[in-house]
């Protein structure tokens, strides 16, 4: 759509300057509270020119919330799921697209229900397993008759209990479906005639290829398990070795009866637990409308 | 170099048969072209010789072994796609020295071998370029050195001209059969253009419905075709037929509207009475005022510089007549034409099966053939 009237341009720059502050507007609220002390922060209204406490505030809070521990565990598991979800994904989606098999669509709509299953919906049957592994196979057992006493093994308290119940993912498995599908059949098969085999194909042919799509992905995953509380509070116990970020920030969040509201430190906290997601956002963007159209090629 | 025998084979889409049956023997360095209109079954039938279709029942061997069951790679064929089906993420050179690097030729190796294929197919200059910054007779010339890099035994093609502007498909089709000449690979090619066909093949195969309608050199078939259906796919213009009554008592062909064609005796003294398709060319039509003329009606004359085509109707069916430029001719006004009876073809009207001459004085190049064959 070309409109060249210049009222429609100044309409149009506006809406998007008004959406622009009404997006950045909380994030300045942020930004400025955290900034005061104890007693500015708590003044009716809040001064809303920042104060010059922004340093003192995010050293104090990263020694009382211990993030050092807990930014290292929200990372390694936000990037254990990233890296998860997409070589999980990607492997369904050439295994769907690229081979024909018999159970094919079978599986394919098995990914498919799983869409309607977040963690959310499942997490007391999860929660069971990650608390003993082998207890579905146990079960399986028993029903067939068998009673074998198999080892306790629980994930609670690690980093393979933070990360696998929250690999699986149908969004990456169709968004890489949808990319493979515009792979136009003859390349797969110039490659067969060149004697490539499928991993050979998957590796130097699919994956390059993908880059994008793996780049909106990585950085939509990465939020996402950046931003997981549920799950988390349920399978870490150990406050101290496995709490993560999101989870030492709602202890500073100020619950208005027997503590102080130091909104101060708590958006300080804030500040700091989404510097990485905003961080990988900005470095992974131009990636993300491309990859997720995937027109590109 | 090797020859393809292909026995009987047939292809099965979920119960729905689309080759019925094919035979075929190509020799060693033959340059094979298969023709037919789309949807009739050629690529499918070249994609089971290169081994990325399964074949459904029959055999295909490869230099004297059977390859049903090998991997494409096994087969030793290699093939040119109609979209060129290019790398995009490699540039022109890895493109083409892909299939060694699979093959874990050394580096060194790899690159004196990548340049002397490209400078074979005038590609040296862009190596280093991505495809997607190519032209379309670019891209197709890499598709091509992808192919002839690994020697091998047989190449396909698959309409591989089809994405070129006319001129560049004229280019590209002259260096196809250079490059056929040089290496002497053995060669299937897939195309529905039956000038491609014409100008390339040492043979033509012409396919109608995943069937072999014709086996044959060029002019085998441009001048003795087997079928009515062939016969209309050969030639620019194609076969003028129409159809009409036999009479062996006057030696003529009645037509729809009364007027009649004359054919020569000699050559089918036996025919019965009955409906026949008569088959002519464009040029075995001469103007004149003769008593034994034929009136057509001209609609629409095609100006060819050389000549002209003018497109008749004659009976209720389309023909066309080439004639001189001299010639005054105008759409519109009815025209006198005599068709030389030695220049007749009879086809059966039921099957559309050529009715073969019993003499063959008449015509010096089928003479020649039949000599030939
Ligand atoms: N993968 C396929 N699945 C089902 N039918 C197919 C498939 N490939 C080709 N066909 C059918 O087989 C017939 C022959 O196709 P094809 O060999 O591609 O024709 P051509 O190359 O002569 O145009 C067509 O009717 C087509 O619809
Ligand atoms: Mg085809």
């Amino acid at each position: 759509m070309i409109e060249r009237t210049p009222i429609l341009n100044l309409v149009s720059q506006a809406i998007l300057c008004i959406a622009f502050v009404a997006i950045l507007s909380p994030f300045y609220i942020v930004f400025a509270a955290a900034s005061h002390d104890f007693v500015t922060v708590n003044k009716v209204p809040m001064p809303l020119l920042p104060g010059g406490h922004l340093w003192e505030n995010l050293s104090e809070v990263w020694v009382k919330a211990n993030f050092g521990q807990a930014m290292r565990n929200s990372l390694i598991s936000a990037v254990a799921v990233t890296v998860g979800k997409i070589s999980l994904a990607s492997i369904s989606a050439f295994s769907i697209v690229f081979f024909n098999y018999r159970a094919r669509m079978l599986v394919f709509w098995l990914i498919f229900i799983t869409l309607m299953l977040p963690l959310e919906v499942r997490i007391v049957p999860t929660y069971a397993v990650a608390a003993n592994v082998l207890s579905p196979l146990k079960s399986m057992l028993s029903f067939l008759g068998l009673s074998i006493t198999l080892p306790e093994w629980n994930l609670l308290n690690t980093y393979p209990g933070l990360v696998l119940p929250l690999i699986a993912t149908a969004t990456g498995t169709f968004l890489y479906r949808q990319f493979f599908m515009t792979i136009p059949n003859e390349l797969a098969e110039a490659a067969k005639m060149d004697g490539a085999g499928p991993i050979r194909f998957f590796w130097q042919i699919l994956m390059p290829l993908s880059k994008s799509n793996m780049a909106a992905l990585a950085a939509i995953m990465f939020v996402y398990s950046w931003n997981q509380y549920l799950w988390p509070l349920l399978v870490v116990t150990d406050q101290q070795n496995y709490a993560t970020a999101t989870m030492q920030l709602q202890k500073l969040v100020p619950s208005g009866q027997a503590e102080p509201p130091v909104w101060n430190t708590a958006m300080a906290a804030n500040l700091i637990v989404l510097l990485p997601p905003a961080l990988v956002s900005i470095l992974l963007q131009r990636f993300i409308v491309r990859g997720l159209i995937s027109t590109e090629k | 170099m090797s020859n393809i025998s292909i026995r009987k084979v047939r292809k099965t889409y979920d119960k729905n048969e689309v080759v019925h049956g094919v035979d075929l023997e190509v020799a060693a360095g033959e340059f094979v072209v298969l023709l037919g209109p789309s949807g009739c079954g050629k690529s499918t039938l070249l994609r089971m010789v290169a081994g990325l279709e399964a074949i459904t029942s029959g055999e295909i061997a490869i230099g004297n072994k059977i390859v049903n069951k090998l991997e494409p790679r096994e087969r030793g064929c290699a093939m040119v796609f109609q979209n060129y089906a290019l790398y995009p993420h490699m540039s022109v050179a890895e493109n083409i020295g892909y299939a060694l690097k699979i093959a874990r030729v050394p580096k060194v190796e790899r690159n004196e071998k990548i340049r002397s294929v490209a400078e074979t197919l005038n590609i040296a200059d862009f190596l280093d370029r991505k495809p997607a910054q190519l032209s379309g007779g670019q891209r197709q010339r890499v598709a091509m050195g992808r192919a002839m890099i690994r020697e091998p035994k047989i190449f396909l093609y698959d309409e591989p001209l089809s994405n070129l502007d006319a001129k560049l498909r004229v280019a590209m089709r002259l260096e196809i059969r250079k490059l056929h000449q040089r290496l002497g690979t053995t060669t299937l090619f897939v195309t529905h253009d039956q000038v491609e066909a014409m100008t390339l093949a040492d043979r033509i195969v012409v396919m109608n419905k995943g069937i072999i309608e014709q086996v044959g050199t060029p002019l085998e078939i441009y001048s003795r075709p087997a079928s009515a259906y062939v016969a209309g796919f050969i030639g620019s213009p194609s076969l003028n037929m129409i159809k009409g009554v036999l009479n062996p008592e006057t030696a003529t062909i009645t037509l729809n509207d009364g007027q009649a064609l004359q054919y020569d005796l000699k050559r089918w003294p036996n025919l019965h009475a009955g409906e026949i398709i008569a088959g002519f060319r464009a040029e075995a039509v001469s103007l004149c005022n003769s008593s034994k003329s034929l009136t057509l009606n001209p609609q629409f004359i095609e100006e060819l510089g050389v000549s002209r085509q003018l497109h008749c109707e004659l009976a209720g069916e389309q023909i066309i007549v080439t004639s001189q430029s001299d010639h005054d001719v105008k759409a519109g006004i009815p025209l006198h034409v005599t068709i030389e009876p030695g220049q007749i073809q009879l086809f059966n009207a039921q099957t559309g099966v050529r009715l073969e001459t019993e003499v063959y004085d008449v015509d010096a190049s089928v003479t020649q053939i039949r000599k030939a064959s």
